[in-house]
Formats: structure tokens, sequence, C-alpha cells
């Protein structure tokens, strides 16, 4: 996309439309839920397999096991974490209470949370998708062109990102590759990746609709797949926190509140190294030698 | 500076105490009706996206579990199933009354007399876990027709002979389920009788909800309009010990 002449860095400018902010924090929350009460499911069987049939006589290729009342372990094929005092451990299962919802042993309950929020992130999806195809949200601000998509281009934009250097100016108002390649990513990968293996899950859906389990090769390879799914989802907005505190949680969390975001100046660093530099000079020596 | 240490345990306390803090809304009463009207909701988008016959799926007999664990209770303790054990079974019957104009005692030889149905489907346990294994039973439909089961009757309850802390075991259907040409009631698991660990003689299997809605000993059949007056009203034993859905679809 061009970038507009017209504005430069300071400028206040509008960033985010009103569907994007009001999906992304019912999202934030929606996953957040999601994943609480996700981790205290998996708790009730926490092995996973591959194949249409995976109980307690097949082998998991990933298992959590309680060790006793401090110690547990991981062990995902043939490789095994020593998890003490994280997971498998004490009276839970493989996930402790503060990672789950409830923070108990509670399947019951769990369950609901999850199949009250699986509406809330199935149905707000499709309407965000649908709206973000018809104001061309898709289309115009999240499909990578031709150039950016270019290994030269990924690779610059990985390695400026590596510098925990970002754009400026106008540049800053749109999405770079990296961000475009990880929203598409979630919005039309991982979120149905996770609502469809939700569903084969459910005897319900899967004698609906057959081809659930064909697609995913059984319940348990779809709930594999749901996990790790899961974990991509956790990963990214790791990564997404990391990125909103690096580039100036201030601005970016007021742009995704009220739309409003102010384009960092040419030239200046962005926010975490700003502050690095704005601390050693308040704190360093006045003589620093020269490196 | 703020170590990464402290980053990390300082993520993990925030978000355990918002967790705990949705725990504490999700206790509240409004909130519980609120969690539990999203299963009625599922239940009305199954029904109608799904047809009434929907087959869940069947698979080779490749695909069985070379093992399929057992869960729940695997050895009813009264002494009356005790005594049919020692029997073989012989002179098990299994009552069908309530709401049906016909109420029949069935004994396992009426049972296998009648037309079967053999599946290979899969158990879908509510913990997660899965096993595909091969079912033979007498069609449920077929028997509460020749019970003539009446039109005001809504819901099929399986009382069993298993107990726990002194509940008997109990599951129920919606008439849908009840009629389904899945929903048997099984004499037979992988080409052999169906052994006490699966629910000897006769077990319950409707495929398109989970394990613990697959009532094992079922030693009589039901047809009631309403599901209140049965133990504590909610239509199942763990649904009404530790809150399950009664709607196990999903």
């Amino acid at each position: 996309m061009a970038i507009n002449p017209e504005l430069h860095g300071g400028d206040l400018v509008k960033r985010h439309r009103l569907s994007t902010r009001l999906w992304h924090w019912l999202n934030a929350f929606t996953i957040f839920v999601m994943v609480g009460s996700g981790l205290m499911i998996f708790n009730a069987h926490p092995r996973l397999y591959w194949g249409q049939y995976g109980a307690n006589y097949e082998t998991p290729w990933l298992e959590i096991h309680n060790d006793g009342p401090s110690h547990g372990h991981l062990r995902v094929g043939p490789m095994t974490i020593q998890t003490d005092n994280v997971l498998g451990t004490g009276r839970f299962e493989a996930f402790p209470g503060w990672a789950t919802l409830p923070g108990g042993y509670d399947l019951a309950k769990a369950r609901r949370w999850h199949f009250f929020f699986a509406w809330m992130l199935v149905l707000p999806w499709l309407a965000y998708l649908i709206t973000s195809l018809f104001n061309r949200h898709i289309q115009g601000e999240l499909a990578p062109t031709g150039d950016e998509l270019a290994p030269k281009h990924i690779l610059h934009d990985i390695v400026e990102h590596a510098k925990l250097r970002f754009p400026t100016g106008a540049a800053a108002l749109h999405h770079n590759i990296l961000q475009k390649l990880s929203y598409l990513g979630v919005l039309l990968g991982l979120i149905p990746a996770m609502i469809l293996t939700g569903l084969t899950l459910s005897p319900g859906w899967v004698a609906a609709w057959p081809w659930l389990n064909v697609l995913f090769g059984g319940r348990a390879s779809a709930r594999s797949v749901h996990f790790i799914g899961m974990s991509l989802i956790v990963g990214f907005i790791v990564v997404h926190l990391l990125m909103v505190v690096l580039a100036g949680p201030i601005n970016e969390i007021r742009s995704m509140i009220t739309g409003k975001f102010r384009l960092p100046e040419e030239g200046s660093p962005s926010f975490v190294p700003g502050l690095i530099i704005a601390l050693r000079s308040r704190f360093a020596p006045a003589k620093e030698p020269h490196l | 500076m703020i170590s990464r240490r402290t980053l990390i345990a300082g993520a993990a306390t925030s978000s355990g105490l918002l967790l705990s803090g949705c725990e504490r809304i999700g206790n509240t009463k409004a909130a519980t009706s609120l969690l539990d009207s999203a299963n009625d909701f599922t239940y009305t988008v199954q029904r109608s996206l799904e047809s009434r016959g929907a087959l869940a799926p069947e698979f080779t007999a490749a695909q069985m579990s070379p093992n399929f664990r057992t869960n729940g209770n695997t050895m009813p303790g009264s002494p009356d199933y005790a005594r049919h054990l020692a029997a073989n079974f012989a002179d098990w019957a299994l009552r069908v009354d309530g709401l049906v104009a016909s109420p029949l005692t069935l004994s396992m030889a009426d049972l296998k007399a009648m037309p079967a149905r053999t599946q290979i489907t899969q158990h879908n346990c509510v913990e997660g876990w899965t096993a595909i294994g091969k079912w033979q039973g007498t069609p449920l439909g077929l028997i509460l027709k020749r019970a003539q089961i009446l039109p005001q009757a809504r819901f099929i309850v399986f009382h069993c002979a298993d107990d726990f802390w002194g509940h008997n075991y109990y599951e129920s259907v919606d008439l849908i389920d009840a009629f389904h040409p899945q929903t048997i009631l099984a004499w037979g698991m992988n080409d052999a009788p169906v052994t006490v660990g699966h629910g000897a003689p006769l077990r319950l299997r409707v495929e398109r909800q989970l394990g613990y809605k697959q009532a094992k000993y079922v030693m009589r059949v039901e047809a009631v309009d309403s599901l209140k007056s049965i133990q504590r009203g909610k239509g199942g034993f763990w649904e009404d010990q530790i809150d399950y859905e009664w709607y196990a679809a999903i």
C-alpha cells in the first residue's frame, strides 16, 4: 500500500476501525477464558495421541505426568522435561490451578465455560470475517502485496524486528509483512482450525458433519491439533504483547481503544530502546567512553 | 530493571487472579444459568443442523482399538448382580415400562431373537480419550415400538444395576436419540458377549453422545414425560452428582 506523503511522525491519526477494536477486546477475553477452561479440560486426560482412537492402552506422543507432591514431568515424544512445581505437581493432574478455569478440578464447570465462550469465539469471528471482507479490511490492510512477499523483503523485516527497529512516520500506519502474515494466520488459519478441531471432538457435530473426522484423521488427532493450535495462539499472544510493549504500549493500547494512533517520529528509536537510551543518559556517568 | 523471572511470575499471578475472578463470577446463580444456556443453544443448533437419522461415523475392523479400556463401575456390588453373573445372566430380564401401552419383560433370549444391529463406532469419553469398538445389540426403537410407547412420553430412562455411594446409575435420552438407528441395547462387544467391565449383560449405545450416556448393566427401560422426579431430576447419575450436561453430544 502506498505511503501517504501528507502524514508525518507525531501526527495523531485514525488507525483501527471500530469493528477491529470491538472484536479485539471481546476476543482478548474470550481466548483467555478458552485457554483457561481448555487447560482444565486437558487435565482430565493429560495425554495426546495421533489417530482415530487413543486411550490409556495407547502410547501418547505428549503426556504430563504427576510424580508426587512437588514432582512432575512433561514428555513429548522421546524428550522428557522435568516440570517440578509447575506441571503435574501437587494435587494437579497436569496444569496448575493458576492457569486453569476453574482453579480446581471441575470438568463440568470447565466445559460450561468452554462451550459458552466457544460461541463467543465462533459468532463474532464469523461477523468480523464478513465485515472485514465487505469493508475491505482484509483485502486492503491485511493481504500482503506481491512485493512484500518477496523473500528479500520478509528477511529485511525480520532483521529490522530483531534489531527492534520499527517503522516510523507514515510507514507505521500500515501493517508490516510480519504483522500481516501473523494476523492473517490467526484470523484465517488458527481460529478456524481451533473451531473445526473443537467440533471434531464432539460426537454430535461429527454425526452431523462426518467429513470433520476425515479432515483431521480422527478424534484423537483432532484433540492433538486442538492442543497444538492453542499453544500457537498462546505463542502469538506472547509475541503480540511483547511487540506492544516494544512499540510503545500507551500509544498502541490507545489506538486499540479510541482508534487514534500517534505516528512515531521519523528517525526516533522505538519505545523500549528509546527508554533505555533515556535512562542511560539520565543515570550514566557524564563521560562515557566512545565505543 | 524488572527481571524476566518477575515478569513471568507477574503475568502468571495476574492471569491467575483474573481466572479466579472469572471463577467467582461463574459461580453466581445468574452466570451459571447464562453459561448453561449455551448447552441448550447448542442442542437446538445441532438438532436443527443434523438430520434426525444422521449417523455417527462407523469404522472398519482394522480401525478398532486393540484394547478397549473400561471406565466407571466395572463390577456392580449388589448380591443380586452377583447371582445373575454366577448364572451367566440366564434369567436376566429387561423391564420396559412407564408410558407404554404394553409393558414388557424381555429375557436375553427374547432380545437376541429380535433383529440386531452391528456397528463399529467410537466411544468418546468426556475426559478426552477415545476408543473404537464393535457393538452388537437390539435397536431400542424396536423395543419401544413393541411396548407401544405412548404419545405423551418425551424421554427414555435407563435404570442400571450398578451404583455409586448407594445411588443407582441411570441415564436418559430424548426420543430422537431413542429412535436413532444406531441406538441399541448391546449384548455383544468385539464379537463376544459384553464383559462385566463393559456392562454385561446389556449396555446402552447412544452413539451421538459422550461415554457417560452409555449406561451399563441396564435392567429397566422407562418411558417418562419428565425427568424431574427421578433421583435429583437432572436426567442422569453424573448429571445429578457433578453437574455434567444432560445433552452430552459436545
